[in-house]
């Protein structure tokens, strides 16, 4: 690895660090960011000759900001601040202002940061963009390849987005307990959503939505380390590690989707589970329980079966019925009957699902999932109708292939032999 | 003399590696343990988990738990290397090869006690 390398990684890990303490000072994202690409300019010409600050983002904060004042010194043709050479070589100053930014006031800036990417203002697809292109510092093109939109279209959903920021005037003070627990939430959930635009394969290569989902992992795990007391983050985080680890064997050479059931697991990544179920465990201790642990916790008795075959249903039903108290959906309804199937028959699952019908009615997965029931009580018609129904409702050619195999199967096996 | 090279890192640059880059990292780290095992000077080596799946237990009257690692500094310990060296600039040396490149610090201690364990993995 050269010393280019290192700075390039340097630099994009202090980022969340820099743009969010830059946000305060300058209370404009394009100036934050601006802020920061100067000063990131300054470090790839300083960093290999001084070597490396001893903490990179206290030095990008110092001279960003000084950058932009700078700047405006000399707009008002006053006296300039001392160019960054004699900073970089300052180690006083440096810990001086390391000191002054404590650890809880990053906290708090890195904090607003993610939040101002997932207003409420700000509808979800756009609040994906904004973070992976703040936050995470993905270029307008990498993150419209994700979306399969074009640059300028992407370029202008990120503008129209920070327009409405700047609207909503979020304040600046230090957030109180109870709007800090908001704004984590809201962070946590728009993480999620990087992860599962990542995850459920609906455009881009699959080079790009692997990076969608390592980026998630990341901001996952920077939220822990600035919250390491929070449950529901381990719980995120163990989500998303042990979703990820399954990644390998979740698309077969050819691109299709293979079941949970069908899955080589020799090919579900170790390191990654280890970790998730050290989480899981970690944050059960707490013992307040909700909706992430309880999905990593589900995700983690998957990750825990060796074959299929001694999947823990009976767990994982108990598991669901945790999650339909804490957070009443169908779709939870929906999943909770897949346990249930393989517990009790697929009659029982069935009678489960009818009422899903209204609620799900345009949901690909309910048809799908209904389809697998009744073709497995040999009611062949009805399963045609569902499976048919799902591939109108398919998101994704991938999606509409795999109902289209049961089809097929179907065919086989209703042809006379 | 038996020595602990411990690992320390900026965890938020580690975590910001490709894993092209992680894989050159211990690519590199490598060449050097390898060396060693063959000479019969390598130990226990470990890499830890991020500091995120940490749990620190405080000793005192009443111990108590608290998530996270013991020191909320920059850089954390994140690995280790047991190695046997005839001098301290022979361990210096090895260190010098295994960070080249790298940012961070490599911390050399001489051991006191080693119990290679039991562990089967």
């Amino acid at each position: 690895m050269t010393d280019i390398v290192w700075i390039d990684a340097a630099l994009r890990a202090a980022r969340p660090q820099a743009i969010g303490a830059l946000l305060r000072y300058f209370r404009d994202l394009d100036q934050a960011e601006e802020a920061f690409q100067e000063a990131c300019l300054r470090a790839l010409r300083h960093w290999p000759v001084n070597g490396p600050p001893r903490d990179p983002a206290a030095w990008l904060i110092l001279v960003g900001r000084n950058a932009a004042l700078d700047d405006v010194r000399r707009r008002r043709h006053s006296e300039p601040l001392p160019p960054e050479e004699i900073i970089s070589d300052l180690d006083d100053a440096e810990a001086d202002l390391a000191e002054r930014l404590d650890s809880s006031r990053y906290r708090d800036d890195m904090l607003r940061l993610l939040f101002i990417c997932c207003h409420p203002d700000v509808p979800a697809t756009q609040q994906i963009a904004l973070a992976l292109r703040i936050v995470s510092g993905l270029s307008v093109k990498e993150i419209a390849r994700a979306f399969l939109v074009g640059e300028s279209a992407m370029e202008q959903r990120i503008t129209r987005a920070k327009r409405r920021i700047a609207e909503a005037q979020v304040p600046y003070e230090t957030p109180g307990a109870v709007e800090r627990a908001e704004r984590l939430a809201a962070v946590a959930a728009m993480i999620y959503l990087v992860f599962n635009e990542g995850y459920s394969a609906s455009g881009g290569t699959a080079h790009i939505r692997v990076a969608l989902c390592e980026e998630s992992i990341r901001l996952a795990r920077l939220l822990l380390r600035l919250f390491p007391a929070e449950p529901e983050i381990m719980g995120l985080t163990a989500l998303l590690l042990l979703q990820h680890a399954r990644a390998p064997a979740r698309l077969d050479p050819d691109g299709e989707i293979v079941l949970l059931e069908d899955q080589d697991r020799g090919l579900w990544n170790r390191e990654l589970i280890a970790e998730g179920l050290a989480l899981v465990e970690k944050g059960l201790r707490h013992r307040r329980p909700g909706t992430y642990q309880v999905q990593a916790a589900i995700a983690a008795i998957h990750a825990r079966a060796a074959r299929f075959e001694e999947t823990d249903w009976g767990e994982i039903d108990q598991l669901y019925a945790v999650l339909e108290v804490l957070q009443p959906s169908p779709v939870v309804t929906l999943n909770r009957a897949v346990a249930v199937a393989r517990l009790h028959g697929p009659a029982a699952a069935l009678a489960m699902i009818e009422p899903l019908a209204v609620p799900l009615a345009g949901y690909f997965h309910f048809f799908g999932v209904r389809g697998a029931f009744l073709m497995q009580m040999g009611r062949t018609d009805e399963a045609r109708t569902a499976f048919d129904r799902a591939i109108a409702l398919a998101h994704t050619p991938v999606e509409a292939a795999h109902i289209r195999l049961h089809l097929d199967r179907l065919s086989k096996d209703s042809r006379p032999a | 003399m038996l020595y602990a090279i411990l690992c320390y890192h900026d965890e938020d640059v580690v975590s910001a590696w490709t894993k092209e880059e992680d894989d050159a990292v211990i690519a590199k780290r490598a060449v050097v343990t390898c060396g060693l095992a063959a000479e019969g000077r390598l130990g226990p080596v470990a890499r830890l988990m991020p500091t995120t799946a940490a749990v620190t237990v405080r000793s005192g009257s009443e111990p108590f738990v608290i998530d996270g690692p013991f020191a909320e500094t920059k850089e954390q310990l994140l690995g280790f290397y047991i190695v046997d060296c005839a001098t301290l600039d022979a361990a210096i040396d090895l260190a010098r090869q295994m960070g080249q490149g790298e940012s961070g610090a490599l911390e050399i201690r001489p051991l006191r006690l080693f119990q290679p364990g039991s562990v089967r993995t």
